[in-house]
């Protein structure tokens, strides 16, 4: 229905792949920026420090013999500070100025994925999401090294139960098929049991400080995945991530997580892992991927999962969530939708495509979407005649056109500024990348 | 141009390519469909299945406990129950002393335990295990769930199968169709001006991609799973109608007994990945599973839709038979699966249970394959045939009367 031409689209795709959504003037200023110089700007920049992390000091242990009484009240104010970390992010990815800094902390953290459910702190959980905000655009070697030495991942994967005497598995399995070589590299089950005897011994103190406790610790030198010698934590995560199928592994997660849902061809791969070389570059991976042409006609394939949409839509409606109270309820339909920041469903983060389009989310999102209409700045639509709400609503998502289909569905609506945002923002154009 | 010829039509035509996902479902037309579980209720006698997921790697050895079993013992000397804590089934085997209503159900005839389940060169990942379970397919990966290939295989009413909850689990999506999806907080109608815009978003567009064409696939369906599921509303107290397994099964309850055409539910419960700490975090979790299962299978025995009910529950492995160092257990191979319901021969074990001192590597030796189970339950609860379904065929274990 609008007349952008392919070069608006495809810039539309870059920001709303590298951030949560997209305005029509966002696009315009990448178009006039060139893409290439967008993607090292945003990689470039330092994440926002607004706003400040919310101070969550480290909470005693309850003692052993705690009454009931007291493990619950324990228990309250964990959740109570947890709760503050997650509104807080949340609040951070609405309102931030370098959202591509959100975007991949979020992904990260789908990558990394470790629950507050069984992680009972929210310090140590704010601590790691600061080491993937900061960590996140380095060399995957120092971040791959503070993922196995942190606090909430040693508790999430039981690191901090894994001693020389026994050494528990958890960490050296969901590492290597998860976190940086894939299910398919073809380790054995020897591998990940000499592997979780070099990760043994660590311990994670209140405020987050992990250490090695040598008695604690198996320093016998192993053979794993045919390196000899391999007895702590460095020669292990060195032994995974020099393996050629790491950085493939890593380069086809990531082309998945913002690219797109079909695999990276032989050739794309090839240069991702060029750029990603021998010193772990991440950003150097994320340049070349967000730059190559496969990643500008790359499109229709990526479901946007609920974080992103919701995310998205208030940032681009421009709705407040500064307020405690609107901040718990938008938290509280993320979950509602499956993907509540903080609580991945497992080791393996969040589903997506098929998963995130079930009858019920279809439903909850389309009253969410009222909801949100409903206090948003709707004040470029109204400006607009209404023969020109259609364009009007697609510049305000950032979408470059809409098919027959979806501007049948909204036409009728153009009278009701609300219900025709909270329809275009359920349009498969919306909802797919 | 019928139903059929328009699907046929759709497809052949690539508008929406091989994911011509709930494509069936817009060409059941868009009559109204209130009342769809009077019009056209769950036929009298029809069996309904239940399927009931434990994420997380359930430990198969403290649920049906070998208690008389020295090797037990010593495998696992601070996680094992004793002969007096178990709830004994047999003189050899005994249920989780959190499971007292489960015990209640398998006396009283309506639990069957099949014992030793797994499949060949078990897998230790959750994911590819469960990936395993949910596709029936141990070889190798394929991209539909069993009962995803079981509506592919069995019509367009997209509500033949419901998961509960919004996020879809692989068992539930096919090439063609997937389940629909519940909130079990409760399923209010959209209001008529969204309704509507919604019935336009669901049509299809020339210029659709698959993952295009699974949003307008998912809106077609929901206003199909709105006009029949607009009736069932959750208990107003307590936490029955909420998200946990009570609640989810609390739903299913009352949309069996409400009569709608449903065949196959789907509801889950997390955290039995028990590396640490093991013995109290899964004593509490089996205790989730024993309240909410064995009050819903009493619910059902006492109505006559219920009746019908069949409940499956799985795990995607069971744990090592040693603990580890943190009170825990890592990843294992087989386990035990729970089949309940009336039309169950319940009251006794089949399957052998695997011999502690014949591992693999540490691991029980599954002695059922899981796909014999689930080709029962697909011929005699959902009158399929499995060989069609999940490609394998065996002869039944006998567990359904």
């Amino acid at each position: 229905m609008t007349t952008t031409g392919g070069a608006w689209q495809a810039a539309a795709r870059l920001v709303r792949r590298t951030g949560f959504g997209a305005t029509g003037r966002e696009v315009d200023a990448v178009l006039a920026a060139g893409s290439a110089s967008y993607v090292r700007s945003v990689l470039a920049a330092a994440p926002d420090p607004a706003p400040a992390p919310p101070p969550v000091a480290p909470l005693p242990r309850a003692p052993k013999d705690a009454s009931a009484d007291q493990r619950r009240a324990a228990n309250r104010q964990i959740e109570g500070q947890q709760a503050q970390v997650t509104t807080w992010w949340l609040q951070r990815m609405v309102t931030t100025t370098t959202p591509f800094a959100e975007k991949l902390t979020f992904c990260w953290h789908d990558h990394f994925a470790t629950s507050a459910q069984k992680v009972r702190s929210a310090t140590w959980l704010l601590q790691q999401n600061q080491k993937l905000r900061t960590l996140g655009r380095g060399d995957f070697r120092t971040l791959a090294m503070a993922m196995l030495t942190d606090a909430a991942m040693l508790r999430w994967l039981d690191g901090v139960a894994s001693t020389g005497t026994s050494p528990n598995e958890n960490l050296a399995r969901e590492f290597m098929e998860l976190f940086a070589l894939g299910h398919g590299d073809g380790y054995t089950e020897a591998d990940v049991r000499a592997g979780a005897k070099a990760l043994t011994g660590w311990v994670a103190r209140p405020d987050g400080t992990t250490y090695l406790v040598p008695r604690r610790h198996d320093d016998t030198p192993q053979t794993f995945l045919g390196v000899h010698g391999v007895d702590d934590a460095a020669s292990y995560c060195d032994a995974v991530l020099t393996r050629p199928q790491s950085p493939r592994y890593l380069a086809t997660r990531w082309w998945g997580q913002l690219a797109s849902g079909d695999p990276p061809s032989p050739a794309l791969l090839e240069a991702l892992t060029a750029a990603y070389g021998p010193g772990y570059d991440l950003t150097a991976m994320f340049t070349t991927m967000l730059t190559r042409p496969e990643f500008a006609v790359a499109e229709g394939t990526l479901v946007v999962g609920p974080v992103e949409w919701l995310v998205g839509v208030l940032r681009a409606l421009q709705v407040p969530v500064g307020d405690a109270q609107v901040a718990r309820r938008t938290v509280g339909a993320l979950r509602a939708l499956g993907q509540e920041p903080f609580y991945p469903p497992s080791v393996g983060g969040w589903p997506g495509g098929q998963a995130w389009l079930s009858t019920a989310a279809a439903d909850l999102r389309v009253r969410l979407a009222a909801a949100v209409a409903a206090r948003a700045d709707l004040s470029a639509i109204t400006a607009s005649a209404r023969g020109n709400r259609l364009d009007a609503v697609a510049y305000l998502l950032g979408i470059a056109s809409w098919s027959s289909r979806s501007a049948a569905a909204l036409t009728p609506e153009v009278g009701s500024p609300a219900r025709l945002v909270a329809l275009a923002v359920n349009t498969p154009e919306y909802l797919v990348h | 141009m019928d139903t059929l010829t328009r699907r046929r039509f759709l497809i052949a035509s690539g508008v929406a390519g091989g994911a011509a996902v709930l494509a069936g479902s817009a060409a059941i037309g868009w009559r109204d469909l209130a009342g769809h579980a009077a019009a056209n209720p769950l036929p009298s006698g029809a069996k309904v299945l239940v399927v009931v997921t434990l994420y997380g790697g359930n430990d198969g050895l403290n649920t049906v406990v070998p208690y008389a079993d020295p090797a037990y013992h010593g495998a696992r000397p601070e996680l094992a129950y004793t002969a007096d804590e178990v709830i004994r089934l047999d003189p050899q085997l005994g249920l989780n002393p959190a499971m007292t209503g489960l015990a209640a159900q398998f006396r009283s005839g309506r639990l069957a335990i099949v014992n030793g389940v797994g499949y060949p060169n078990p897998d230790y990942s959750h994911f590819r295990s469960m990936d395993i379970w949910q596709t029936a397919s141990p070889a190798e990966p394929v991209g539909t769930g069993w009962i995803g290939r079981w509506l592919d295989a069995s019509g367009d009413d997209p509500v033949r199968a419901v998961n509960v909850g919004s996020v879809l689990p692989p068992l539930a999506v096919g090439s063609r169709c997937t389940a629909a999806a519940l909130n079990p907080g409760g399923n209010r109608p959209l209001p008529q001006d969204f309704a509507t815009g919604l019935t336009a978003l669901a049509q299809q567009d020339r210029g659709d991609t698959p993952q295009d064409a699974m949003v307008t696939g998912c809106y077609r369906a929901e206003r199909e799973v709105a006009a029949t599921f607009a009736s069932i509303r959750p208990a107003a107290t307590g936490s029955v109608g909420g998200d946990d397994l009570a609640g989810q099964l609390d739903t299913v309850g009352r949309c069996v007994k409400a009569g709608v055409p449903t065949r196959v539910y789907a509801v889950d419960l997390g955290g039995f990945d028990t590396h640490a700490d093991e013995k109290g975090t899964q004593q509490t979790q089996l205790g989730t599973l024993d309240t909410a299962l064995s009050s819903f299978v009493t619910d059902m025995a006492g109505d006559p839709r219920g009746r019908g009910v069949v409940v499956l529950v799985y795990s995607e492995f069971g744990r090592r038979v040693a603990a580890n160092a943190s009170q825990g257990t890592d990843h294992g191979s087989a386990g035990p699966v729970l089949v309940a319901g009336v039309p169950v021969r319940g009251g006794r074990f089949y399957g052998e249970q695997p011999g502690l001192n014949d591992l693999d590597d540490g691991n029980l030796k599954y002695t059922v394959d899981f796909r014999t189970v689930y080709a029962e339950l697909l011929e005699r609860v959902l009158d399929a045939d499995p060989q069609q379904v999940i490609g394998y065929a065996h002869e039944p274990l006998g567990l359904l009367a």
